[in-house]
């Protein structure tokens, strides 16, 4: 099998084999491949800019990799600003050893999530670092996009809160996929490209007033940081609340809560009561809208508070994510 | 929370429950001048209670006391210094369940331990612990069996798994507690004054209905056997009150879909096979006789205890209060530290810290600020 040697990275021929094999050739980028930076032309609108960093374990899971996942993560930061994304960066760390072919699975699946929505991947980096120095591959992924829909977090008392699916999917199927729950599930991360669904609710609504994808930390923490940024109280019900049963019976077993589970294929909106109905339409119209809902409701300006209202009608205070998630003894 | 595809109707189910619970409460009160107080034994019920808003829609109505069921909480600060520093030796693959990592010992965290370099590992079950002492065979890797009835059999089933496949180089330091022991010295001591205890299905899953059979016989106490829903929660809750409301005391199966009434068999004679009665010290209330499980002398070769001795420096004292909030004597805002010295990110005692513990379902689900 052919591997990843340190020679890989020394920006010689080999490194400039794997650059034209593996990356041109898949992102189709040749017309920028031939200088030191990429030049575009961009209308002059306001834009986007994003950077993330994506160290997960295991780099293939149930619904995706890591490619993908640098992918649709950069992507989906862009449009919940309202960005159409637009040219997209990458930059690999790769441990010496690691396998060529794994490399071109994921560059290739990186290459598809972008063709999705027909972002260009216009330049990039190698670096191969020594055995033992890395976990297999990192990946940065730099986007920009155009402001489509600039969106002014106006938010009033009585909107509504909405979730474009269920939560935690992507938090379980990292956890089963690692191999060490000893749990059988089908559960499949979520990982994906938000933009067309977002553009669709823009669409039906010109006054969504914010959005989030609530990735590591998830839904409540997201929430949470809404509620303080913007010095709102929203109130949630949590029979309302999308949850698979299949992540609702492995947060049982582990003492995890799905609401803090890491999404990677999930939206949060903030939009006016009379226009929830039309987003959920909108939402629900595309495959990964399906099991939108209506979760709660900005109940009061100015208190900065995410509380969560129970079946038993008691509510209770949601605060962000408190350290790591460890799995309970008993 | 439901499955996406279902509809919503659990709510009704709850409320009316819930309404009956808090009749049952006021005529409770009427019969007998106070508040009814129950005490849940499980950490798993703590955080259960508090997650799904049983405790704080019962305020006022029914007293709920959180009891020594947090396996974490309950251990020692001198067996907690002991774990920590077995990392100290090198060579040696520590493996732990996530609870214990960010436990503070006097003078340091696994944690802290793993950041330095040490080789601490989080596992979720010792089975796997057992297959890291497969792959590493030039290292001692040593799980820390802490836990109750619930993790008992789990830790003989790792040890009959490292006898079969010969594996030499696995063994475990057990700090295990058992309940009955405690709830007997809870009942001895009367320092908590009770009209009930909610007993904890994982634990009776293993043991049966029939080993809770003591409380109402030898201490006239009503109990029953839950589980962790909020429905759960509360239909035993109502058995509860219905029984201390005609004083009288039976324990009574309300899990019986899990907990049968003489409990795993299988799961007991693995426990007793490699495992004995022992003395073990427990977290602010001190030793209790055989109140824990270590192993027999015939494995002693699986007995970190034996294999590798550990040198403790005296605990360092803190003004925690972890030792009352388990005993029930005081609610975890109660403590000077709580929420303040002592939060999930700096925890100073075991109960802030574990994912069972009452400072930490109070932290967590009962703060209002």
């Amino acid at each position: 099998m052919e591997r990843i040697t340190l020679a890989h990275g020394d920006g010689g021929q080999l490194a400039h084999q794997l650059i034209a094999d593996v990356f041109v050739s898949m992102f189709r980028n040749d017309r920028h491949a031939k200088f030191d930076a990429a030049t575009f032309t961009l209308d002059p609108h306001e834009l986007a800019m994003t950077t993330d960093s994506f160290v997960v374990k295991p780099l293939f899971f149930p619904g995706g990799n890591i490619g993908k996942l640098a992918v649709a993560g950069t992507i989906n930061d862009l449009s919940v600003v309202g960005a159409i994304p637009k040219v997209m960066t990458c930059s690999f760390i790769i441990e010496e050893g690691f396998p060529i072919c794994d490399l071109k699975t994921i560059v290739q699946s990186m290459a598809e999530e972008a063709k999705k929505v027909n972002v260009e991947i216009v330049a990039g980096d190698t670096k191969v670092v020594e055995r033992g120095s890395a976990d297999g591959l990192y990946i940065n992924t730099t986007g920009i996009g155009v402001i489509s829909h600039s969106l002014e977090p106006k938010i009033c008392e009585g909107d509504s809160v909405i979730v474009s699916g269920s939560v935690g999917d992507h938090g379980v199927a990292i956890l089963v996929a690692r191999g060490e729950l000893g749990l059988v599930s089908t559960i499949e991360s979520d990982c994906t490209t938000l933009y067309p669904l977002i553009a669709k609710a823009l669409q039906a609504s010109q006054r969504i007033r914010l959005m989030r994808d609530p990735t590591r930390g998830g839904l409540a923490t997201a929430l949470v940081e809404i509620c303080e940024d913007f010095g709102v109280t929203i109130e949630l019900e949590e029979e309302r609340i999308p949850v698979k049963q299949e992540v609702e019976g492995a947060c049982e077993l582990l003492g995890f809560d799905p609401l803090y589970l890491a999404n990677e294929g999930k939206v949060v909106m903030i939009v006016p009561k009379e226009e929830e109905q039309a987003v959920l339409d909108a939402l629900r119209s595309q495959p990964e809208g399906k099991a939108a809902a209506v979760i709660g409701t900005v109940r009061a300006i100015n208190k900065g508070q995410l509380l969560l209202r129970t079946p038993l009608g008691t509510t209770r205070r949601l605060y962000r994510l408190t350290g790591l998630m460890l799995p309970r003894i008993c | 929370m439901l499955d996406v595809m279902d509809s919503p109707t659990r709510s009704t189910l709850s409320q009316t429950l819930l309404q009956e619970v808090q009749m049952l409460a006021n005529q409770f009160q009427q019969t007998f001048g106070r508040m009814p107080s129950f005490m849940e034994v499980c950490g798993s019920h703590t955080m259960a209670l508090a997650r799904t808003g049983v405790k704080k829609a019962l305020e006022g109505y029914v007293r709920l006391i959180s009891g020594p069921g947090c396996p974490v909480c309950v251990t020692d600060q001198v067996t907690i210094d002991a774990m920590i520093s077995l990392t100290d030796g090198s060579d040696r693959i520590i493996c732990t369940f996530g609870d214990m990592m960010r436990v503070p010992g006097s003078y340091g965290t696994l944690m802290q331990a793993k950041t330095e370099g040490k080789d601490v590992r989080v596992v979720y079950s010792p089975v796997d612990a057992v297959r890291i002492a497969e792959q590493h065979p030039h290292q001692e890797v040593i799980f820390l069996g802490i836990g109750f009835e619930t993790t008992i059999p789990i830790l003989a089933a790792a040890i009959k798994e490292a006898e079969e496949k010969q594996v030499h180089n696995f063994s475990m330091w057990m700090s295990t507690k058992l309940v009955e022991p405690i709830l007997r010295q809870l009942l001895h001591e009367r320092e908590v004054s009770l009209d009930g205890f909610l007993l904890p299905g994982h634990v009776s899953m293993v043991m049966g209905r029939a080993h809770f059979e003591f409380l109402a016989t030898e201490y006239n106490m009503p109990a029953v056997i839950s589980g962790f829903e909020a429905l759960h929660m509360l239909s035993a809750i109502r058995h509860l009150l219905m029984l201390a409301l005609k004083q009288h005391a039976i324990v009574l199966n309300d899990y019986k879909s899990v907990v049968t009434e003489q409990g795993s068999v299988q799961a007991k004679y693995w426990m007793n096979h490699y495992f004995t009665l022992c003395d073990e010290a427990w977290r602010g209330i001190g030793v209790i006789s055989q109140s824990g499980m270590d192993f027999k002398k015939e494995y002693d070769r699986f007995n970190a205890k034996v294999k590798f001795s550990v040198l403790t420096r005296e605990p360092r004292r803190t003004k925690c209060r972890c030792g009352e909030v388990i005993r029930g004597l005081i609610d975890p805002p109660q403590c000077a530290l709580f929420g303040k010295a002592c939060t999930p990110l700096q925890p100073i005692g075991p109960c802030m810290v574990s994912s069972e513990g009452s400072c930490a379902a109070y932290y967590q689900y009962m703060r209002e600020e």
